[in-house]
């Protein structure tokens, strides 16, 4: 027998009881968490600055501990052309424990690949090996600067060359551009490419491209910006391109085609070399989107389609991280005939193993056709280092597992699924790396977006909704080759669930989710009155 | 191959379950002239991580890192500490591995901090709003003089001779397409700005006025002439910041009246990465916002009345408007926004007025000392923590014999300016807190040996 003098006895615990709303608004692990300029103050920082900054400069500014940070304030003796500023600026700053714990708690309020399964059609959201990041961070690659001089940077020029050798390896392509940003920056690298390429042929005057209905926004927005008229291509009742319909419509003031292949509909295009001929035929050139190359990596080179550019985002095929949008990366790979114009600056590695830098400066003799540079300096180097890792990681064998995988967890969904939901493109052949479906079968008033909000409930982040245009309510589904069957099988229970209750009718789903860290926010609201930076309260209501 | 998790038996379970008699059958679509049938010759097999790991280190070993040596590189990507805590909290997996919040109700962690960014870049550049980023600050300003394009409905845009180069050689990329005109100088060896003459050329087809603040060479002026003077022809006064913590010391562009303010945010949080990935900033006048390029996140409440973040605006993109959208840009530079806003939360305004005020001194002093080298001129009288030097030789060379001591002295007019020789004797030296009063005898002395 022992003593227990704090009163405490073990019992039981009581099952069913009902919750009383909590003063704080927090739900056990589910934290609230306030806006930085409500939780901090412009006196308050985080970083220390004692014994920074030349020993004199620090000898002479005050003394004591607090000197550290207030002794440094600017001195009257300074450089500023009388510009210092003067009014405060409004930026609150929090102590590092303050700081870690607030943005650990906006984290635990976002939904990530290392939480689950993350479908996200068209995005490619598989696993982040971190072996990429711990590469990307060795100091010989995280600092250094971009205008040090070449022979100080070899290393790094170097990691650029691999792995442009490994994307026109991969894509039987014939040379490349690795400055774009992203994915759409990379499809305006090669339409300037086609451009380019067009003017140089005295062909100027072609005007338009031709865009199927299925494509990504980007395509058309990207056209259109390049001064281009853009047209659409329909669909077949099957989910391709119409063939005819595109080869009639080609002629002298074509341009270019600009094709997704896989399609948005998870389809290979299968005339996709035929069309590339006929486009040819005529003068015009083949722009493809990449976004979906993860399906065929390894499998098929899209040089052998007759492509003349496509962009490769980085951060879908070769598993950069998405960070919550980006930074992303998209190097655009191009035929014989596009790559003269391609843009600067690039690499070229000589004979004895140096690696040098195409700028502007040597351009004239190297590259005198070059459409001109896209960005400040040489591309996206942390997002390159990253892909090269993943690369070497996987090896042209392992690469090849990745595309077989990602298309056999795709095909099983459908095949899983097609009973339950309607797979408009379920007869038009085995899909590639995403599976299709539609709204159609819900029950009157439920839609698309009560089956993604229906699977949050269920601990998923949903398929992407309503994309492509051409499919009533479609849920595109990409699995990737990075889940297991294991979680496959648990992601089409619940959407069989899901579906069904939606077709039923179930009136819960439509205020879905249930158990998310916010229920269905207004977006009506947001945008009719555009709250787009915080306001002191009483400013935010006299500006009303 | 540790990234796949599928056993030969579950890929066997499957295909039963599909309906295919092999992995073949589900790649019939691929014309058969294209199919590979297996692994693409000359290119290595898998590799262990520990493999991966020797070869990439090898490579990075080859490269001369900045934080080993004596180090003054500016000119649009700057050295600064960042905080530990930054990187750890950019790698949370929730952050890392989220993609864009196009489900809010579960994406409240990237949306709250994108609010956050947009808020903290809009007080920094003392505009009304902010968007939730671009790629960087180059592509930044294109889109901005796009934006004027719309706005003025004008076509010819001015460029300040002290404009960073690569981000004039970016607008005269997409001018050739988009139609604009652009007016570019480069810059002269002098104290003085281009203000000026920028003033005198502003005429009624004007649409902007670009100007750098600090500018290439590290000068400093007062914008609010010139953003009188572009009001007056309803012109629009787009100033581009390429070292943020400047802001933490000098007037912002926004409160000299400028109408779009784009800049580079490197400086903060991002580190120097060879180049990328960074995060362009883009702020404007409120009554600009409905053509402005990118996303925002906005303020709404959910369905319970309580407060959450959303993406907003969306109309002006190209998911919703195709080939009529503001600009073809989809992806922001999400987590370099993220780590830009730690970096800022952690200074706050105190610290960053520290920081900004360490920067400043620590090139006064420097400046003063490089100057008492002989047959060494300074260029710039004023200036943040970048200032320009001229040599009584090319600066070119000079900076390639540093490299080989060891040092990384500064970048060469004649590396951005190739060809230009009344600034081949140019050197602009960039000092910030890393740059110790070792670092900066260290390069006066080595300069003193080979001009002697």
């Amino acid at each position: 027998m022992s003593i227990n003098a704090s009163g405490w006895r073990p019992e039981a615990p009581v099952a069913g009881g009902k919750a009383s709303p909590t003063v704080t608004g927090n739900k056990g692990l589910m934290l609230e968490e306030a806006l930085i300029f409500e939780i901090g103050d412009c006196e308050t920082t985080g970083v220390d600055f004692t014994g920074v900054g030349a020993p004199a400069q620090a000898g002479a500014q005050g003394s004591g501990d607090d000197a550290g940070n207030s002794g440094f304030l600017l001195s009257q003796e300074n450089k500023l052309a009388g510009l210092f500023r003067d009014a405060a600026i409004g930026l609150p700053g929090l102590s590092e424990p303050e700081a870690v714990r607030h943005y650990t708690r906006l984290s635990r309020q976002n939904y990530g690949i290392d939480l689950g399964f993350f479908p996200l059609g068209s995005c490619t959201m598989k696993h982040n090996p971190r072996l990429n990041e711990k590469m990307a961070r060795l100091p010989g690659f995280a600092d250094i600067h971009p205008l040090q001089p070449v022979d100080t940077v070899q290393g790094a020029l170097g990691v650029i060359n691999e792995l442009a050798v490994w994307l026109i390896k991969l894509t039987g392509m014939y040379g490349i551009a690795m400055s774009p940003k992203a994915g759409a920056h990379g499809e305006l690298c090669g339409i300037l490419c086609i451009k380019a390429a067009l003017e140089a042929r005295g062909e100027g005057h072609r005007k338009v491209v031709l865009v199927p209905e299925s494509a990504h926004g980007t395509n058309p927005a990207t056209a259109a910006f390049a001064g281009f008229t853009v047209e659409d291509i329909p669909a077949t009742a099957e989910g391709r391109v119409d063939t005819a319909a595109l080869k009639a419509r080609l002629g002298p003031d074509v341009a270019a085609v600009m094709i997704t292949n896989p399609n948005t509909c998870g389809l290979f295009e299968r005339d996709m070399k035929a069309i590339s001929d006929a486009v040819h035929g005529v003068g015009a050139y083949v722009y493809c989107d990449g976004a979906n190359f993860n399906a065929i990596v390894g499998r098929v080179r899209p040089g052998d389609l007759g492509i003349d550019a496509m962009h490769i985002n980085l951060h879908k095929t070769f598993s950069t991280p998405h960070g919550g949008g980006g930074p992303g990366s998209g190097p655009v790979v191009l035929s014989e005939a596009l790559a003269p114009f391609g843009p600067l600056p690039f690499t070229a590695r000589y004979a004895d193993g140096h690696i040098a830098l195409i700028e502007e400066e040597t351009a004239g003799d190297e590259h005198p056709h070059t459409f001109g540079r896209m960005t400040a300096f040489h591309g996206q180097m942390g997002m390159f280092t990253r892909a090269l890792t993943y690369i070497l990681s996987h090896g042209a064998d392992g690469l090849r597992q990745v595309a077989e995988d990602a298309v056999l967890n795709a095909n099983y969904i459908l095949r899983s699924l097609e009973q339950t939901l309607e797979a408009p493109f379920g007869s038009s052949g085995p899909c590639m790396h995403e599976a299709l479906f539609s709204d159609e079968g819900l029950a009157d008033g439920f839609s698309t977006i009560d089956v993604a909000k229906g699977l949050i409930d269920e601990g998923f982040h949903p398929m992407t909704m309503y994309f492509p245009l051409v499919v009533h309510g479609a849920m595109l589904i990409e699995p990737t080759e990075t889940e297991s069957k294991a979680a496959l099988d648990q992601f089409i229970a619940a959407l069989r669930s899901v579906a069904e209750r939606a077709k039923a009718g179930d009136i819960s789903l439509k205020s879905a989710p249930h158990f998310a860290p916010r229920s269905r926010l207004d977006e009506t609201l947001a945008a009719r009155k555009p709250v787009l930076v915080w306001k002191e309260p009483g400013l935010a209501q006299a500006a009303e | 191959m540790r990234y796949l998790p599928l056993t030969q038996s579950d890929r066997e379970a499957m295909l039963g379950v599909i309906g295919a008699a092999s992995i073949d059958d589900l790649f019939v679509d691929v014309p058969e002239a294209a199919r590979l049938d297996g692994p693409i010759h000359d290119l290595p097999m898998h590799a262990s991580e520990m493999a991966v790991e020797r070869h990439m280190s090898a490579l990075a070993r080859k490269n001369l890192t900045a934080g080993e040596v004596p180090f003054f590189l500016g000119c649009g990507a700057y050295r600064h500490h960042v905080p530990a805590s930054v990187d750890h909290l950019i790698q949370r997996g929730e952050f890392l591995t989220a993609y864009t919040p196009y489900q809010p109700e579960i994406a409240q962690g990237t949306l709250q901090m994108l609010f956050e960014f947009q808020t903290q870049v809009a007080r920094l550049l003392g505009t009304d709003v902010a968007n939730a980023s671009m790629y960087d600050g180059s592509t930044a300003c294109w889109e901005a003089i796009g934006m004027a394009r719309r706005i003025t409905k004008r076509g010819k845009a001015i460029l300040s001779s002290g404009l960073h180069p690569h981000y004039v050689s970016v607008a005269k990329t997409m001018a050739k397409y988009t139609g604009d005109v652009l007016e570019t100088a480069s810059p002269t060896l002098t104290a003085d700005t281009d203000l000026e003459s920028l003033i005198g050329a502003i005429d009624k087809d004007t649409s902007c006025v670009v100007v750098q603040y600090p500018d290439i060479l590290g000068r400093i002026a007062d914008l609010k002439p010139l953003a009188d003077a572009c009001h007056a022809n309803k012109a629009l006064l787009i100033a581009v910041v390429t070292e943020p913590v400047a802001l933490g010391a000098i007037k912002s562009p926004g409160e000299m009246d400028a109408d779009i303010v784009v800049g580079e945010g490197q400086s903060l949080g991002v580190g120097l990465q060879f180049g990328g990935p960074y995060v362009g900033l883009f702020g404007c006048k409120e009554k600009y916002v409905r053509q402005m390029p990118g996303r925002l996140c906005g303020e709404t409440l959910d369905a319970d009345g309580r407060r959450g973040f959303v993406l907003t605006l969306s109309t002006r993109e190209q998911h919703i408007r195709r080939e009529k959208a503001t600009s073809n840009i989809c992806t922001n530079s999400g987590l370099c926004a993220l780590a830009f806003s730690i970096h800022m939360t952690l200074l706050g305004e105190k610290g960053l007025r520290t920081l900004a005020s360490v920067n400043h001194h620590g090139a006064v002093a420097a400046a003063e000392r490089l100057a008492r080298v002989p047959g060494v001129e300074l260029v710039t009288t004023a200036f943040f923590n970048e200032f320009t030097l001229k040599l009584p030789v090319e600066a070119r060379p000079v900076v390639r014999m540093l490299a080989d001591r060891g040092i990384l002295a500064g970048v060469s007019l004649g590396r951005l300016y190739p060809g230009e020789q009344g600034l081949a004797n140019g050197l602009v030296v960039a000092v910030t807190e890393t740059t110790s009063a070792e670092d900066v005898e260290t390069l006066a002395a080595a300069l003193e040996e080979i001009l002697a």
